[in-house]
């Protein structure tokens, strides 16, 4: 047995209070196996993978045994444990930006944690590192080797990362979360690279992941975390066919997957009309190359692409926060949501009604206004009201500093003439539309899950009832159980409420179960667009060809049959 | 950009910017009620003496005549007056002063060896002190070396110089004798006595100032350490020593050697206090005598010079900045 694991339990000291962030915890991996660690944040998996590599903060207390080919590691001496580690103990990390050290050449990291182990001159330090990242299928070693992090593509880096790691011919290779910072076309290039690796030097794989896709691509066998226990243990295939526990069914479930699209909505008025959009950063990095997109009232449209293909940056265009180089971004004036709202139509208080009846002034070119933002500030102010706009990260878009129900009531302060009576009523509505106990109101931020944030985050977008609601990346930040309840929510909000979406993310199948029309971008450019069934079930272009197939779904058999039929990626 | 560009344009912005304050300064200095021809019209001061001494120093002209030939005697020298009584203020003029009846230019360059010596000396000491200090307390945070670093450091802050520096000169000075109280020895004139005279002032100075450094540095290592890259570091297997003094150090240093070039340059234009506590000639004690007797010539020169010495760091801590940071150079 290579890694051994027995009963390990992993305790914090915090302000007196001790707590457990594993509880007996045992696994097996043996030489040439991948083994999957899968579980939400908060699982112990993490945990565990630092406490294999002695590298758990001094608050933590562990007992119980790691053994690495027959050698204890828990109580080892530091000077052992340092040899193991990038010795016999490889580590690829999750964000490969953060992971190297940015003031630092590539070569000189790869370079240094071979010196760190090996007696070599530096002309063979040289060598073996261009040799290495080749191995890692880097086309240009000499000068990804020059290179600094800041100069390099996600996947490029985490190639770089995975070259470190194996620099020393480890027993071991720990991956914890190795492509989730990365898009799906360089996320299916690292797989493949660790699945080669793996054949090729002999290694022995942990895999840290949360992502239903990555464990069926790449694991042989998976062990399920729920609250720092182990609570499945079974080789890849048994553990999809037939999970054994209920949390492991909860977590297959909540994957979104393809199947089902949503039926297009009966054709409503123009509620947003893009028209030849370019978005220059600076006078060589053009964002958006002249893009067109039409929203009708109460459609989602899906806009999708990969890091930098230019999808976030037409949401801050229409929240009016970039400046625009040519073309325009009108929102109409419709207003589809009046009465019909159902958080309006059992409003017990009748001044609320006019809040829902009022329209965005009709056909603002947000494009022209945000040219001169403090001219327009006025103009631009009555279009945002219109304009609800839900961020990926709930933690850092809410005040910290302020309780829920005045995050949620501070739309309705700026824009609206309400009284306080009737401000209170109405977040206590939009609580109840989120599925929120009214309660919540009085907490802040920081008292309440990812979950529950991004429930607010909704709620106040929602507080004015916009005929349009700008979605980034919403559930991209949460876990999957979480995310498909987030994703039910906003699917019977959007029902009931009517509104039009456009709706940004890098997650086909997130963007299949919402969006009546997709649209996919690619370099700053629309490249496909169509009913969500005709983009994802029939793509024409072959870059969308290239996205889906790219994207692991989480199923071991079908898994392999499309990794077979997959063309090579470019990289 | 082009690194020649680049260095072009900085260069380019610093003469703008110095250009600029030398306006302000003139005009602030010259616009105030007192008349320089006043003061050395001599007694008793008729009319007729008075527009004499005017016109000998220029100041017949309107303020911002003064201050083109001000501009033009930096290129080409100037000379004031005629015949016996005519003084020359050879290129680069930076003014005048008729009280001390030499050209401003020398008595900056007759000065600034003291105070340069002073703030050198007294930085390098800072620096190395609070780094260190702060280092240590950062990476035993929370330990009896943290608490006590923190709290010299707080005592450090809130000291005022001119106590802590007479306090020095009482003991070490007075009552230990280890040291001379006061005064400045050239380097050229005896190196081991020009040690000696700055032993005092440097520490006083490196110790207050070392606090703020101290703390500036606790606060960015701690930071620091949090990052993955910290981690990849520990990962593959590398000497704690190592991780802190390269992989962490590297990029505390930023920020800090921003902070210390800004400090540095102010230094270099006048230890104004440290100067007066330990009774040395230098720019501050210089400038300090020219407010109180309103020699203006004086006071504009120094402050253009403590002007050009702060942007001139600037450029420094920018050219250092980019090398330790690969991001921001171009």
């Amino acid at each position: 047995m290579l890694l051994s694991v027995q009963d390990l339990t992993i305790s914090f000291e915090a302000g007196g209070d001790l707590s457990e962030a594993t509880r007996g915890v045992a696994f097996e991996l043996r030489r040439g196996r991948v083994l999957a660690l899968v579980g939400e944040s908060g699982s112990g998996k993490s945990v565990t993978a630092m406490a294999i590599l002695g590298l758990l903060p001094g608050t933590a207390a562990v007992r119980g045994s790691i053994t690495l080919e027959g050698e204890q590691l828990l109580g080892a001496a530091p000077d052992r444990l340092r040899e193991l580690r990038g010795g016999r103990i490889g580590t690829v990390f999750q964000e490969p930006m953060a992971a190297f050290n940015p003031v630092f050449t590539i070569g000189d990291q790869i370079g240094e944690a071979i010196r760190t182990h090996r007696r070599l001159t530096s002309a063979a330090v040289r060598e073996r590192v261009g040799d290495l990242l080749g191995t890692v299928g880097l086309d240009d070693p000499e000068r990804i080797a020059r290179s600094y992090p800041h100069q390099l593509s996600g996947g490029q880096l985490q190639r770089s990362m995975i070259a470190m790691a194996i620099s020393c011919d480890p027993v071991l290779l720990i991956a914890d979360e190795p492509t989730t910072a990365l898009d799906v076309t360089a996320q299916a290039g690292i797989l493949d690279l660790l699945r080669e690796l793996r054949g090729r030097i002999d290694t022995a794989i942990l895999l840290i992941t949360h992502d239903m896709g990555v464990v069926a691509d790449l694991a042989d066998d998976v062990v399920v975390l729920e609250n720092g226990r182990v609570v499945e243990c079974a080789p890849v295939a048994r553990l999809f066919a037939e999970p054994a526990h209920e949390y492991t069914k909860t977590l297959l479930d909540a994957v979104p997957t393809f199947g089902a699209t949503r039926p297009a909505p009966a054709a409503g008025a123009g509620i947003l009309s893009i028209r030849d959009l370019v978005v220059d950063y600076s006078s060589r990095v053009r964002a958006v190359g002249g893009v067109s997109l039409e929203i009708a009232a109460g459609e989602v449209l899906g806009l999708v692409g990969e890091s930098g293909s230019g999808k976030s940056t037409i949401g801050r265009v229409l929240a009016g926060l970039t400046p625009v180089t040519s073309g325009a971004a009108l929102v109409a004036g419709t207003s589809p949501v009046t009465s019909t709202s159902p958080v309006t139509s059992t409003s017990p208080v009748a001044g609320i009604s006019p809040v829902t009846g009022t329209s965005p002034a009709a056909g603002i070119d947000i494009a022209r206004l945000a040219r001169h933002p403090w001219r327009n500030a006025r103009a631009l102010r009555r279009a945002r009201s219109g304009i609800g706009i839900v961020f990926q990260d709930p933690a850092s878009s809410l005040n910290p500093r302020r309780t829920v129900a005045d995050s949620i009531a501070e739309p309705l302060v700026l824009h609206r003439d309400l009284t306080v009576a009737q401000q209170r009523v109405r977040v206590g509505e939009l609580l109840d539309a989120v599925q929120l106990p009214a309660a919540m109101g009085r907490r802040y931020p920081h008292e309440m899950s990812g979950g529950q944030r991004q429930r607010v985050a909704i709620a106040r977008a929602l507080a004015l009832n916009p005929p349009l609601l700008i979605a980034d990346e919403p559930t991209s930040a949460l876990d999957v159980s979480v995310q498909a309840r987030i994703l039910a929510l906003f699917r019977s909000l959007q029902d009931d409420f009517g509104f039009a979406c456009l709706f940004i993310s890098h997650d086909l199948a997130v963007v299949e179960q919402l969006a009546h029309r997709v649209a996919v971008m690619h370099r700053g450019l629309i490249v496909e667009q169509g009913s969500t069934e005709q983009v994802l079930h029939n793509p024409q272009h072959p870059y969308t060809q290239r996205l889906l197939a790219a994207i692991p779904v989480a199923d071991p058999q079908r898994q392999a049959d499309r990794r077979a039929a997959r063309v090579p990626a470019d990289h | 950009m082009t690194t020649l560009r680049f260095l072009g344009l900085r260069l380019l912005g610093m003469a703008g910017t110095l250009l600029v304050i030398s306006v302000l300064t003139y005009a602030v200095f010259y616009l105030l009620p007192t008349d320089p021809a006043m003061l050395s019209c001599g007694k008793p001061c008729t009319p007729a003496r008075l527009a004499e001494a005017s016109a000998f120093m220029g100041y017949d002209k309107p303020w911002w005549a003064q201050y083109l030939d001000f501009l033009a005697g930096i290129v080409t020298g100037r000379h004031f007056g005629s015949g016996l009584a005519a003084v020359d203020c050879a290129a680069p003029c930076f003014g005048f002063s008729f009280r001390l009846n030499t050209p401003v230019t020398e008595l900056i360059l007759d000065r600034a060896p003291v105070t340069f010596s002073i703030a050198a000396g007294a930085a390098v000491l800072w620096l190395i002190i609070g780094v260190s200090a702060g280092v240590a307390a950062a990476v035993k945070r929370g330990t009896a070396v943290d608490r006590s670093a923190m709290l010299l450091s707080t005592v450090g802050v809130s000291a005022p110089s001119y106590l802590v520096g007479l306090l020095g000169i009482l003991l070490f000075g007075f009552t230990l004798d280890m040291v001379p109280v006061g005064g400045y020895v050239p380097f050229t004139e005896s190196p081991v006595d020009w040690l000696w005279h700055l032993v005092l002032p440097w520490t006083v100075l490196a110790l207050l100032s070392a606090a703020i450094y101290a703390r500036l540095t606790r606060g960015q290592m701690i930071e620091v350490l949090g990052e993955d890259y910290i981690r990849t570091a520990r990962a593959k297997g590398l000497r704690e020593r190592r991780v802190i003094g390269r992989h962490a150090l590297r990029n505390v240093l930023i920020p800090v050697i921003t902070v210390f070039g800004l400090d540095l340059g102010s230094l270099l234009g006048g230890a104004v206090i440290t100067e007066r506590v330990f009774s040395m000639q230098g720019l501050g004690a210089l400038l300090i005598d020219a407010v109180n007797t309103v020699d203006l010539p004086v006071i504009v020169g120094v402050t253009l010079f403590s002007a050009l010495l702060v942007i001139v760091a600037n450029f420094a801590v920018d050219l250092v900045y980019s090398a330790l940071d690969p991001r921001v150079s171009r």
